[in-house]
């Protein structure tokens, strides 16, 4: 069975893209805790990592009038968190949310990092053929 | 990549937050200080936050001191004739600190700077993690 690496690690790479990108927001968030009238992001950790389960299909570009496929998009869409406690000065940001979404995300990243890991291993045995 | 930005963007708000505990400090140091006349007593002085966004790069968003405002409230007159800096009719000017307000700003100041340690400390592990990755 040949191993197309880029299939091999697709969903991880994706998983590991959305989850810093939701990173940077959170800090972005815990950043602007303080700030008058900033709106809290966020994105849809689900539905970008469903988008991602489907294979895009792909085309072989052999001639320079062709045009290939857009490379699947690597960011999630980024929304705006419903505030569950509206503030006097136009803040959505609430500190302690967003401290347990970094905590909940670095887990999923190093989740990721771990399956990816197995993967890698699972390769060098293969091509080895010892540990 | 999002995840060297956290560096940035947390660094931004930790400088931010150090300016409102640096406001603070002088404020509560002030909080006794007399002065002779209304327009030279000192005024609480308080930093303005702005969201600094980034369009260029996925719309990141930092954060700065705009601007520092004083205080326009009132200071408080006291009479005290004997006092070396009391006005003709033996008034002083105290600063119109309130250090209740004072110490929430602070709490606040520091819990802000803690959670952006935190942050930043997370994705420093998950940096270092990913160098690692395959090891």
């Amino acid at each position: 069975m040949p191993i197309n690496l880029d299939n091999e690690f697709a969903l991880q790479g994706r998983a590991l893209g959305v989850a810093s990108q939701r990173l940077g927001l959170l800090a972005q968030n815990v950043a602007n805790a303080d700030t008058p009238g900033y709106k809290a992001r966020d994105v849809d950790f689900k539905g970008a990592m469903q988008n991602a389960g489907q294979n895009a299909p792909s085309m072989q570009v052999t001639h320079d009038k062709h045009i290939g496929l857009p490379r699947a998009d690597t960011r999630a869409e980024v929304l705006y968190r419903v505030p569950n406690q509206p503030s006097m000065d136009g803040n959505t940001v609430d500190a302690q949310a967003e401290t347990g979404a970094v905590a909940e995300t670095a887990v999923r990243y190093q989740a990721t990092l771990t399956f990816l890991n197995a993967k890698i291993r699972g390769l060098r045995l293969a091509i080895t053929g010892s540990r | 990549m999002s995840l060297w930005k956290v560096f940035d963007i947390a660094g931004a708000s930790m400088s931010a937050q150090s300016v409102r505990l640096n406001t603070t400090a002088s404020n509560l140091a002030n909080a006794n200080t007399v002065s002779g006349s209304a327009e030279e007593a000192y005024s609480a002085r308080h930093p303005v936050f702005e969201t600094v966004m980034d369009w260029e790069s996925e719309a990141s968003a930092g954060v700065r001191v705009s601007d520092i405002t004083t205080s326009d409230k009132e200071p408080a007159k006291v009479h005290q004739p004997g006092h070396p800096e009391a006005d003709a009719d033996g008034y002083v000017y105290m600063s119109n600190v309130n250090p209740v307000d004072e110490l929430v700003n602070m709490i606040s100041a520091s819990r802000g700077y803690q959670n952006s340690v935190e942050v930043m400390n997370t994705s420093k592990e998950l940096l270092l993690r990913t160098l690692r990755l395959g090891q």
